[in-house]
């Protein structure tokens, strides 16, 4: 039996350790960077791993945040009022929801922009018409966009999370600008954005109580979503991907050892 | 219907072999092509990165399709590409891993070929049209990396750019140049997807050069000795058909897992931040597969006599690759295979971990320790290159090498009658 016996050659042994030392490159930029930061509170997610899917009751309590708290300030620009379908609303309810909405369209043929209900193939609108507005209205800051915010940050839906649940007072002696304020998770500790979730700063229509980490954990899972629309595909054809994958490796491999088997 | 008689194919076949003999070609160098019987699994690596060559141009084509090359619309193109276009997601993921699939196939690639000589006479052009081919390759993917226009994007380019203004006079005229303007913009962006999307086609043809040159004597082994006849050698098919389809299997696993279940694993964050020019991230970090060229272009902090740090680091960052054009005559060892070099054998591990220690000095800000063992690592790489590979090749002395390969087949390997023979197709 020759690969057997192969791979207790010390020559083997050094190819292991060559293939171990050259994924450690691959490696090696990720762990180092996760060292020089706090650590994230780490949650459990329903989309985490290989069979990992989305929590469709936890994205639609996580849009209700986004729509009544978040949104006052955030836009979410990639996403569209047809996609709310994807988290298991229905038609006549994204209409709805896009109807609660009014988008600037036109011009018109008097030449006016004029506005109208929303409609399922519109862009969900944000809060201001444009970056410089939003400073404006935020002491200078710029509220970033959302839809890609999970994607955007090291530490992806735990940092989210560990944003919004991280406010404190700040230390003794810690010495805050004008209109700041202290956040644990936040680089600097000074962040911009006040506190924006409290208990009960919304009503949960499936009885949820809303508690800040309920909504933190509801809102965060609704943004991956955001971010990410299509995880639950990726996951699912993966799998198949995968498990075709091994089955193959499995049936040439055995016809690589029969057809060596005069040669070894 | 067709024509089902026999030999039909057969005389078809014959015609146009006759006037062009194109599957006499293909039966020669992909069928009967005589092989070394004792390749390992680390001679996989290049029909490897030749597959992943044809799926990033595959792949590629059908991004492009679909992408905007346009600084205001670029970012929100991949996110279409991403969210609206039909498996669009499945594409873009396939082509963002495939570069550092790509990558870690080809530096394996290479990595074989310094540890088993086969750099050495009769392939000194095979290897050089094979480091031509990473220069290429580090080009298009550096420009490839621009094109989505996130933040690392944007500042990835402008600091890679602007390298050029180190060169003295022309400089910066030559970054303007490159530029298309006086900052990183829309021109810029313009160029650099019509280079991307035409560079890969260069590679096409220069790998086409390279399996040439390699079919001229046919692959080196482990062993490192010349075939000497047809008993040490196989037929490429099946033998090593049906191998490199299994180590093609078992890559495309490696690669599924980081399509599927890790896709941003690789990426940088910062990535799916819209480009501002107006704010610069904390740390600007290129590619896992480009850090250890990046850790030597900084590790210079110094002028060195009427050189500026910058340009020293430049030079320095160009020479680690160009370097490797004068591997041939640079390792004076008259034996390829690193198996009968008990010297370079070792030696040869601390090149593999000086790299290691250069992406790790890429991967971190130049503070502190950092910057001392990027210093450390760099001066060793050059010194690996300069002087250990002249001097080890002229000290050591080289265990006896076999006579052949079929003879070391029989006495280290399998010991099965008839191993030694010349082999029929089954």
């Amino acid at each position: 039996m020759a690969p057997e016996r192969r791979w207790r050659s010390p020559e083997m042994l050094k190819h292991v350790f060559a293939a171990m030392a050259l994924s450690t490159v691959l490696l090696a930029p990720v762990l180092v960077r996760a060292a020089d930061e706090i650590p994230l509170p780490r949650q459990e997610w329903s989309f985490e791993g290989v069979f990992g899917t989305y929590d469709l009751a936890s994205l639609q309590r996580g849009f209700q945040v986004y729509k009544e708290v978040c949104s006052v300030c955030h836009p979410v620009k990639h996403l569209y009022f047809r996609n709310l379908a994807e988290i298991g609303y229905n038609e006549d309810e994204v209409k709805a929801i896009a109807a609660g909405y009014q988008v600037t369209d036109g011009p018109n043929d008097e030449g006016q922009m004029y506005q109208r209900p929303g409609r399922p193939s519109d862009p969900v609108p944000g809060p201001f018409p444009n970056d410089q507005a939003a400073r404006a209205a935020n002491n200078g800051a710029l509220p970033p966009d959302q839809s890609l915010i999970v994607k955007a940050r090291p530490g992806g839906p735990n940092y989210v999370y560990a944003i919004l649940t991280g406010y404190k007072e700040a230390p003794e002696g810690f010495k805050m600008l004008e209109g700041m304020n202290y956040n644990e998770f936040f680089a600097g500790h000074q962040i911009a954005m006040p506190p924006p979730l409290s208990d009960n700063s919304v009503t949960f229509a499936d009885g949820t109580p809303a508690t800040v980490p309920q909504m933190a954990h509801d809102v965060t899972s609704f943004l991956t979503w955001a971010a990410e629309p299509n995880l639950d595909d990726r996951h699912r054809i993966g799998f198949k991907v995968i498990m075709f994958l091994i089955v193959a490796a499995g049936v040439f491999y055995a016809a690589k050892r029969k057809i060596w088997a005069p040669i070894h | 219907m067709a024509d089902t008689r026999p030999g039909a194919t057969a005389r078809i076949i014959r015609w146009i072999d006759y006037r062009l003999p194109f599957v006499q070609f293909l039966n020669h160098e992909l069928n009967e092509y005589p092989t070394p019987r004792n390749l390992s699994y680390w001679w996989n690596f290049g029909s490897l990165s030749g597959i992943m060559l044809v799926v990033m141009i595959v792949t590629g084509i059908m991004l492009a399709t679909q992408y905007t090359p346009s600084a205001d619309l670029a970012f929100d193109s991949v996110e279409r590409i991403m969210r609206d276009v039909n498996y669009g997601w499945l594409l873009r993921y396939l082509h963002m891993n495939g570069g550092s699939m790509f990558f870690a196939i080809v530096y394996i690639h290479l990595f074989r070929g310094l540890y088993y000589g086969s750099y050495k006479t009769p392939r000194e052009l095979l290897w050089i049209i094979g480091v031509i081919i990473l220069l290429l390759l580090v080009a298009t993917a550096f420009m490839g990396y621009v094109l989505p226009w996130g933040q690392m994007s944007y500042w990835a380019a402008t600091v890679i750019t602007n390298l050029f203004s180190a060169i003295p006079v022309i400089g910066p005229g030559i970054v303007t140049f490159l530029w298309g303007g006086f900052t990183v913009g829309d021109p810029t962006l313009h160029r650099f997807y019509a280079l991307h999307y035409l560079l890969p086609f260069v590679i096409v043809a220069i790998v086409l050069l390279h399996l040439v040159a390699l079919h001229r004597h046919g692959s080196n082994n482990p062993l490192g000795i010349d075939q000497k006849g047809p008993q040490d050698t196989i037929p490429f098919h099946p033998y090593y058909t049906i191998k490199d389809l299994f180590g093609l299997t078992v890559f495309l696993l490696i690669y599924a897992f980081f399509v599927f279940y890790a896709p941003n694993f690789l990426g940088e964050p910062d990535n799916y931040i819209p480009a501002n020019p107006m704010q610069t991230p904390n740390h600007i970090v290129p590619e896992w597969y480009l850090l250890p060229y990046y850790a030597i272009l900084r590790s210079i902090t110094f002028p060195i006599l009427f050189i500026s740090s910058k340009l020293a680091g430049v030079i320095l960052a160009f020479s680690s690759i160009f370097i490797l054009f004068f591997l041939p005559w640079l390792d004076t060892s008259p034996v390829r295979s690193a198996r009968f070099r008990p010297i370079y054998k070792r030696v040869f591990w601390l090149l593999v971990i000086d790299v290691i220690a250069l992406g790790w000095v890429g991967a971190n800000p130049p503070e502190g320790i950092v910057v001392t063992v990027g210093q450390i690592a760099t001066l060793y790489y050059f010194i690996h290159m300069l002087i250990l590979f002249p001097l080890i090749g002229k000290l050591e002395r080289p265990l006896p090498l076999p006579s052949s390969i079929s003879a070391a087949v029989q006495s280290g390997g399998a010991r099965l009658s008839g191993a030694g023979a010349p082999l029929a197709k089954p």
